[in-house]
């Protein structure tokens, strides 16, 4: 006779909560959670009471108010009778043309700079280090200020081009460098151009075609076509040509000396130029480790494998280390571009009205509205950050190493 | 992420509002100091001198303040705030007063919570410019670019006088006097513009003063003034009467000089006896020692004799007093009676 018993039924005891490892992990983490939302409850409350003593309140209607000041740079129509919130746009723009121009022009001075770090020749070497290591150890502010301040006392004021006999003139009559900031021809859009600008585009287009053909023949028949003047010239030709039969639709408003300043053209303002350089060249410094770095990682049998192919050195680098390199350098560099973002909330520095000189600063003293505003800022700035980040995660995934 | 912002945030706020309690006069009595939040420099009204002690026509209020509670001018912790952060500090507790030149409004007073306990100098916003420009008057700055330290009143006048009178302008804000005062001369702005006596202040530290001109437009009223927070209507007393003290000694002829004489025996004047507190129990009501506004006028000096020590014709900043002269002499100062 078999007798069959079950196991004993364990009934679930309050003890187990701890003892028992099936359920001791989700313990823990419900009482952290608890103790957390706690903490936030805390100090939320705390804050509520607070301000209520200090008889105020939470509240973002001053957003629609007149912001009643004026703003220098502004990529969008705005005027001192626009809203606070129109001042903030107008703020998260400018941060926004900071951080894209610095981290061009960084990406650019980082490439460069690690890629010539690791040049055999020593004097390039040794250079690029001593940039890697001036900018990168110098903390960003000090750079914002030095360009600011070097730029200030060494250009000359627009009242130096004044007169019969000026200290100073125009470079090729089309652009002044002053002390308020470099003033540049700006186009003048007149009917017809968009053609022009069209075929333009389409000759952008045309030499990439041109490049991926002569890639495809060199790959297919072995037969290599040169690509760089025929480059230019569909870049060129027929934009040059379209403009001068449709009679040169698009003319340059150039800058002349007008009462106080510089009128027309476009002026790039001595506060954007500093902190634009000093971002760039303090980012520059850390890209090119980041890039140095990723150089190294590949390993050192490429290269003498690509050599022993009978590919130039130049070629090498191009077509077997950096392609390689670039997965290693792309993640850092995301985080980078970041620092850099960040960093742009220096501006007030300088007095460049981005978003901390906006919304954090005129706004938040003019309204007195402290918390609403920097709790304002921080989402502009996290909405900003992540933005850039899945952008550049997804370039990331496109140039991570296809598994298959 | 979110979650975490916004505790931040939150513990920030939590930490900056606690600060702020109820009965400053006692805080300030068991502290031995008076933290007074002053400017980060500006000539004549609040300024370290070469020995690193701070000096000037708004430090003067600080130290007028801190002999009447604890007896002594030098009990001061001087906080130097710039336009921006000096509302927060008052807000915070990390101050007891404000002695900023800031100017009194409305908004400044209700919405922002604090008490302006009365005006230690009346302003106005002027401008300066080079006289190699050529500018006679504000109405002639078209196209001028502007040097203006951000987060203050001057901002918001600059942006209405140049609408009202519809001309343009490109404003360069700035952080601090001193980084203005760097820029105008570079000639990065052809026009800086202040409080006129802020303007005074700076050219006289320049070192061509006459090659700079003052328009003689003034844009805007400008009653620069102490404040406090609101809600400690007791502590608002003691740094309104302060002030006035100094006021009613110049106006009743006690100074520095001769208030030691004047408080050894009652004088005919009831309301000198009054002041001084040889008569009457009004220290005692603001919860002071009855010599309180003696010690203020020994050792700090009466409302006119600061004046002419920090900012008067006698000094580099030369300033007039102008509206700042006693009611008696054609002024707004009108200290209301001791009694």
């Amino acid at each position: 006779m078999t007798t069959y018993s079950d196991p004993p039924s364990e009934s679930f005891q309050l003890s187990m909560l701890v003892n028992d490892t099936r359920y001791r992990s989700i313990t823990f983490q419900v009482v952290a959670l608890i103790l957390l939302a706690a903490a936030i409850g805390f100090l939320g409350w705390n804050l509520m009471r607070n301000l209520a003593l200090l008889g105020q309140d939470i509240s973002f209607e001053f957003l629609g108010e007149p912001s009643g000041y004026d703003i220098n740079q502004r990529p969008i129509p705005y005027d001192s009778q626009s809203s606070h919130l129109r001042a903030t746009f107008v703020g998260v723009l400018n941060t926004l043309i900071v951080a894209f121009l610095g981290c061009i022009t960084a990406t650019i001075l980082g490439v460069v700079a690690g890629v010539l770090r690791l040049s055999n020749n020593w004097i390039i070497r040794k250079l690029m280090m001593v940039y890697v290591e001036a900018f990168r150890n110098v903390p960003v502010l000090i750079w914002i200020l030095i360009i600011f301040f070097v730029m200030t006392a060494a250009l000359p004021p627009p009242s130096a081009f004044r007169g019969d006999d000026p200290d100073s003139s125009m470079l090729f009559g089309a652009f002044a460098f002053t002390n308020r900031g470099i003033y540049i021809p700006r186009p003048i859009w007149e009917p017809g151009s968009a053609i022009v600008v069209g075929v333009f585009i389409a000759s952008v287009i045309g030499v990439f075609a041109y490049r991926r053909y002569t890639t495809r023949l060199l790959y297919d028949t072995g037969k290599l076509l040169p690509r760089g003047w025929p480059s230019l010239l569909i870049l060129f030709v027929p934009t040059l040509l379209v403009f001068f039969i449709l009679g040169q639709p698009i003319s340059l408003d150039l800058p002349a000396l007008r009462g106080f300043n510089f009128q027309g053209g476009t002026q790039i303002r001595g506060s954007l130029i500093a902190l634009w350089f000093a971002l760039a060249i303090y980012t520059g410094a850390f890209i090119a480790e980041n890039v140095r770095a990723g150089i190294q990682a590949v390993s050192h049998g490429q290269t003498e494998a690509a050599a022993s192919l009978g590919l130039r050195p130049g070629r090498i680098m191009n077509l077997v280390v950096l392609p390689q390199a670039l997965r290693i350098v792309i993640p850092p560099v995301i985080s980078q571009y970041l620092n850099l973002t960040k960093n742009s909330s220096l501006a007030i520095a300088v007095g460049y009205m981005d978003l901390t000189g906006t919304l954090g600063g005129i706004t938040l003293n003019q309204t007195g509205r402290a918390i609403e505003s920097v709790l304002l800022l921080m989402l502009f700035y996290l909405t900003i950050s992540l933005s850039i980040s899945a952008v550049m995660n997804v370039y990331n995934a496109r140039m991570q190493l296809k598994e298959r | 992420m979110k979650k975490s912002v916004f505790l931040g945030a939150l513990t920030v706020a939590g930490l900056a509002a606690g600060a702020a309690a109820a009965a400053t006069l006692d805080d300030v009595k068991a502290r031995g100091t008076l933290n007074c939040g002053v400017s980060t420099g500006l000539a004549g009204f609040s300024a370290p001198n070469a020995n690193g002690e701070w000096e000037g026509f708004d430090v003067a209020v600080c130290r007028a303040v801190a002999t009447a509670v604890l007896g002594d001018p030098n009990a001061v912790e001087f906080v130097p705030t710039t336009g921006k952060t000096r509302f927060t500090a008052l807000a915070s507790g990390e101050i007891d007063m404000l002695a900023r030149n800031t100017t009194w409004t409305l908004s400044r007073d209700a919405d922002l919570k604090f008490t302006f306990i009365g005006v230690n100098y009346y302003d106005g916003q002027g401008f300066i410019t080079p006289k190699a420009l050529g500018v006679s008057s504000a109405k002639e700055l078209d196209g001028a670019t502007v040097c203006i330290q951000t987060g203050t009143t001057t901002e918001l006048n600059l942006a209405d006088f140049f609408r009202v009178n519809n001309i343009s302008y490109e404003p360069v804000p700035i952080e601090t006097n001193a980084e203005a005062q760097q820029q105008y001369l570079a000639g990065a702005c052809d026009v800086y513009t202040t409080d006129a006596s802020g303007l005074a202040a700076t050219r006289a530290t320049f070192e061509t003063p006459t090659d700079h001109v003052i328009l003689p437009e003034i844009i805007s009223k400008e009653p620069l003034g102490p404040l406090v927070r609101h809600g400690d209507s007791e502590w608002g007393d003691v740094v309104r009467w302060s002030l006035n003290a100094m006021i009613a000694a110049e106006e009743l002829g006690v100074t520095s000089a001769n208030v030691e004489e004047m408080s050894s025996s009652t004088t005919d004047n009831p309301e000198i006896n009054r002041l001084l507190g040889t008569e009457g129990n009004l220290g005692e009501m603001l919860g002071l020692e009855a010599d309180w506004a003696k010690n203020i006028i020994m050792q700090v000096g009466n409302y006119g004799e600061v004046f002419e020590a920090n900012i008067g014709e006698s000094t580099p900043i030369g300033l007039a007093r102008g509206l700042n002269a006693q009611w008696t002499d054609g002024g707004l100062l009108y200290a209301p009676p001791f009694r």
